[in-house]
C-alpha cells in the first residue's frame, strides 16, 4: 500500500509524539522526577515509526532498549506508556517492567529487551508460530549494530531463514553500541552484507528519511509476508541523544559528527517533504506540535494522578496462573 | 495399569498432549527420524509431521528463545536439547526471558513452555556431558523445576509441565530412561509443587528427588534389615519446593538426611536444610545431613565417576549414623 497523504500525517504526528515524548522524559530525569535510567531514541523517529507503519493487524514487533519510538510506533497509548515510566500501575506493564520492557500483545509489540539482541529468538518463535497456524502475518524484530555482534544472532538468523519464517530483522545501525564505534565492532562497512551468510535478502536504506524507511520497509515486509522467508533490513541512522540518562560526556564522539547528523533530522526532513508537497500546510503543522503537546501534558498528569503499585501484591506476577 | 519404561512414558505423555491439543509442538535437536538423544520422542515425527516435530540446528540460544515466542502467541513449545549441560547455552533466554515475561508485563504474559533436559551422570560421558545443574535453575523466580523419579513420575509431571502456562525446566535423568515402572491406562497429571511420600517410615526423613530416589528406595530396603524405618519424600518439583510434606515429615521423624547427585555446594539440599532449620528446627533430634555430589566436575574414570555421586552404600552409612545420634 502506496504512502497515503493522510498515512504521511498520521506518520508525522507519531513522530513528533515520539520526539516531544522523549524530550519530556529526558528533562523529567534532569528533574529527577524519574525512577531508574532510559535510552532515549532521539534522531531515530523516522527509523523506528516509518518501519512500523508498514505493518498490518496481527503483524508483531520486538523492540530493544531503545523501545519508545517503537512503542508510539505500533500504537501504543501515550499516557499509558508515560504511566510506566512513572512506575505507576497504570503503565503498561503495571510499574513493574519500566523504560526497558514495554510491551502491549494486543497492539503489537511482543516487547522490549533489556538485553541486547535478547528480542531475536523471541522474534523467531512469535514468526514460527504464524507460520505453524498459517496466518498471514510477519514479525518485524528490531535490533541494533550492537545486537549484530552477539551469538543468539547468528542462531536467529539461520534458523529463520532455513525454516522460511515470517520476520522481517531491521537492523538500526545508529554507529554506536553504547560507545564503540562499529568500525571497531565490526570488520565491515555494511551489515546488510551479513545475511548473505545465512542465504537471506537484505536492502539498506537511509534511515533518516522516512518516505525512504515506509516505501521500501513496506517492500521487504511484503516480500516476507508472501512466504519468501525472512529479510534483513539496515536502516542507517544516528541517535543524536546519549546510550542512557547516564551518557552525558559523549566522549567517544565529537561535535562535528554530531552536528552533520543533525542537519538530517528525520522529523525537519518529512516537515520538508509534506510542505513541498501539499500534504500538509505549516499551520497544519503547528496545530499537531500543538495537540500533541496537550496530549502529553494530559498523560503527564494522568501518570502522576496514578497509583503505586503495592509491594504486597507482587508476588503474584511472578507465575502466570 | 502397564509397565512401561521412562522414555517410553514420557514419550506418551508428549504423544497424548499434542493429540489433544494442537499448539503442543516439539522442537529440538536430532528429535525426527533420529528420535532424540535418549530415543524419547522416537516416531513421533511419523506421527505428527515435521510441522509439530521440529529438528532444529545446533543452537541451543535460539531454540529456548524461539520457544519463548512461540508460547507468548499461545503455542506450547515442548524443546529439547542433547545433554542438560548445554542448558549454559540457553540460558539467556531461558532466565532473561522465558522466566522474567510473565512478571516484568504485569501478569500480562504467559510463557508456556518446557524445557527437557537429559542430566547426570553414570554413562562414561565425563565433565561436559554429565552434570546436575538442576539448583541453578531453582534460582530464578519464574521458572519451574521438576525431576521425575520413575516412568510414573515422567508422564503425570510431563503431561502437567505442558499444560502448565509457565516455563518448566523439565530434568530427565538418563539412567532412568530404560527403567520400567506402572503407568495408569488413563489420562493422569502429577499436579507441579507437590512432593510425594514414596515410602512412609519412621525414625528418619531421606528427602531427594531424581536418580537419587531410587538409590535411596534401595537404601531403605537395606536399613529396614537393620530395624530402621525410613521415609522416603520424593521431591518431584524442585521449584516451587512443597514446604508443607517436608516439614510434616522432618515433624514426624525428627532426623534428616537429604540426598542428591548435584555437587553439595550451593545444592538443592542446602535449601531444604535451611528451610527446616527455619521452620522446624525444635523437631530436630539430631543434626541434618546431606549426602551429596562432590564438589568436583565428573570425570571419566568408571569408578572416580561412581565415586563422585552418593551410591547406595554411602547412603546407608550416612543413615545408620543419623541413627546413632
Amino acid at each position: 500500500m502506496s504512502l497515503t497523504n493522510e498515512k504521511t500525517i498520521n506518520m508525522y504526528t507519531k513522530m513528533i509524539t515520539a520526539r516531544l515524548m522523549e524530550e519530556m522524559i529526558g528533562q523529567l530525569f534532569s528533574e529527577n522526577m524519574l525512577h531508574g535510567t532510559t535510552h532515549l531514541g532521539i534522531g531515530q523517529e523516522a527509523s523506528a515509526i516509518a518501519a512500523c507503519m508498514t505493518l498490518q493487524k496481527g503483524d508483531k514487533i520486538t523492540l530493544t532498549h531503545r523501545n519508545h519510538l517503537g512503542c508510539i510506533g505500533i500504537g501504543m497509548e501515550l499516557k499509558y506508556i508515560m504511566a510506566e515510566m512513572f512506575g505507576k500501575e497504570t503503565g503498561v506493564c503495571s510499574g513493574l517492567g519500566g523504560s526497558m520492557h514495554m510491551i502491549d500483545i494486543e497492539k503489537g509489540n511482543l516487547g522490549a529487551n533489556g538485553i541486547v539482541g535478547g528480542g531475536l529468538g523471541i522474534a523467531t518463535g512469535a514468526a514460527l508460530k504464524m507460520k505453524y497456524k498459517k496466518e498471514n502475518n510477519v514479525v518485524l524484530c528490531f535490533l541494533g549494530d550492537g545486537a549484530t555482534n552477539e551469538g543468539l544472532f547468528h542462531e536467529a538468523m539461520n534458523l529463520a531463514s532455513i525454516w522460511k519464517l515470517p520476520v522481517v530483522f531491521y537492523v538500526e545501525n545508529n554507529g554506536y553500541a553504547v560507545s564503540m564505534p562499529t568500525e571497531r565492532s565490526m570488520n565491515i562497512k555494511d551489515i546488510e552484507k551479513r545475511a548473505e551468510g545465512y542465504g537471506m535478502r537484505s536492502i539498506i536504506l537511509d534511515g533518516n528519511n522516512a518516505i525512504d524507511v515506509y516505501n521500501m520497509t513496506f517492500s521487504a515486509v511484503q516480500y516476507v509476508r508472501e512466504g519468501n522467508g525472512p529479510m534483513l533490513i539496515e536502516s542507517k541512522t544516528y541517535r543524536m541523544s546519549g546510550h542512557s540518562r547516564n551518557d552525558t560526556e559523549q566522549r567517544y564522539r565529537d561535535a562535528q559528527e554530531v552536528e552533520q547528523w543533525s542537519a538530517k533530522c528525520p522529523i525537519k526532513r518529512l516537515e520538508e517533504y509534506m510542505l513541498k508537497n501539499n500534504i500538509a500546510s505549516t499551520e497544519m503543522l503547528t496545530e499537531i506540535n500543538e495537540q500533541v503537546t496537550k496530549e502529553l501534558k494530559e498523560a503527564i498528569l494522568f501518570s502522576q494522578n496514578s497509583i503505586e503499585p503495592v509491594a504486597e501484591e507482587m508476588q503474584r506476577y511472578v507465575y502466570a496462573k | 495399569m502397564k509397565e512401561i519404561t521412562y522414555k517410553e512414558a514420557l514419550r506418551e505423555a508428549l504423544s497424548e498432549e499434542m493429540t489433544q491439543d494442537e499448539n503442543v509442538i516439539l522442537m529440538g535437536e536430532d528429535i525426527g527420524l533420529y528420535g532424540g538423544n535418549f530415543q524419547v520422542t522416537q516416531d513421533l515425527v511419523l506421527r505428527f509431521g515435521e510441522e509439530r516435530v521440529m529438528d532444529t540446528p545446533l543452537s541451543e540460544a535460539v531454540i529456548a528463545g524461539c520457544a519463548v515466542g512461540a508460547a507468548i502467541l499461545g503455542l506450547r513449545p515442548v524443546v529439547e536439547v542433547m545433554f542438560s549441560d548445554f542448558v549454559t547455552l540457553m540460558m539467556d533466554n531461558l532466565v532473561n526471558q522465558a522466566a522474567k515475561m510473565s512478571f516484568m508485563s504485569g501478569g500480562k504474559v504467559n510463557v508456556p513452555m518446557v524445557v527437557r533436559l537429559p542430566v547426570g551422570c553414570g554413562t562414561g560421558a565425563a565433565a561436559q556431558h554429565s552434570q546436575s545443574l538442576e539448583a541453578w535453575m531453582c534460582h530464578v523466580p519464574g521458572l519451574k523445576v521438576v525431576f521425575p523419579s520413575n516412568p510414573y513420575e515422567a508422564k503425570g509431571l510431563m503431561k502437567a509441565a505442558i499444560r502448565d502456562n509457565n516455563p518448566v525446566i523439565f530434568c530427565e535423568h538418563k539412567l532412568l530412561y530404560n527403567a520400567v515402572g506402572n503407568v495408569p491406562e488413563d489420562d493422569y497429571i502429577i499436579q507441579i509443587g507437590q512432593a510425594n511420600v514414596m515410602k512412609k517410615g519412621a525414625h528418619l526423613s531421606i528427602i531427594t528427588y531424581g536418580y537419587a530416589v531410587q538409590k535411596c528406595l534401595q537404601t531403605a530396603l537395606k536399613l529396614k534389615t537393620k530395624g530402621i524405618d525410613a521415609e522416603i519424600i520424593d521431591l518431584r518439583t524442585l521449584l516451587p519446593l512443597d514446604e508443607k510434606t517436608i516439614i510434616d515429615s522432618v515433624k514426624k521423624t525428627g532426623r534428616v538426611l537429604i540426598v542428591h547427585d548435584a555437587v553439595k555446594t550451593g545444592g538443592v539440599g542446602g535449601e531444604i536444610a535451611a528451610l527446616i532449620a527455619e521452620k522446624a528446627f525444635p523437631y530436630l533430634k539430631a543434626p541434618i545431613v546431606r549426602i551429596a555430589g562432590k564438589d568436583v566436575p565428573i570425570p571419566f574414570n568408571k569408578k572416580l565417576e561412581q565415586a563422585s555421586v552418593p551410591q547406595v552404600e554411602d547412603i546407608k552409612k550416612a543413615a545408620e549414623r543419623l541413627m546413632r545420634k
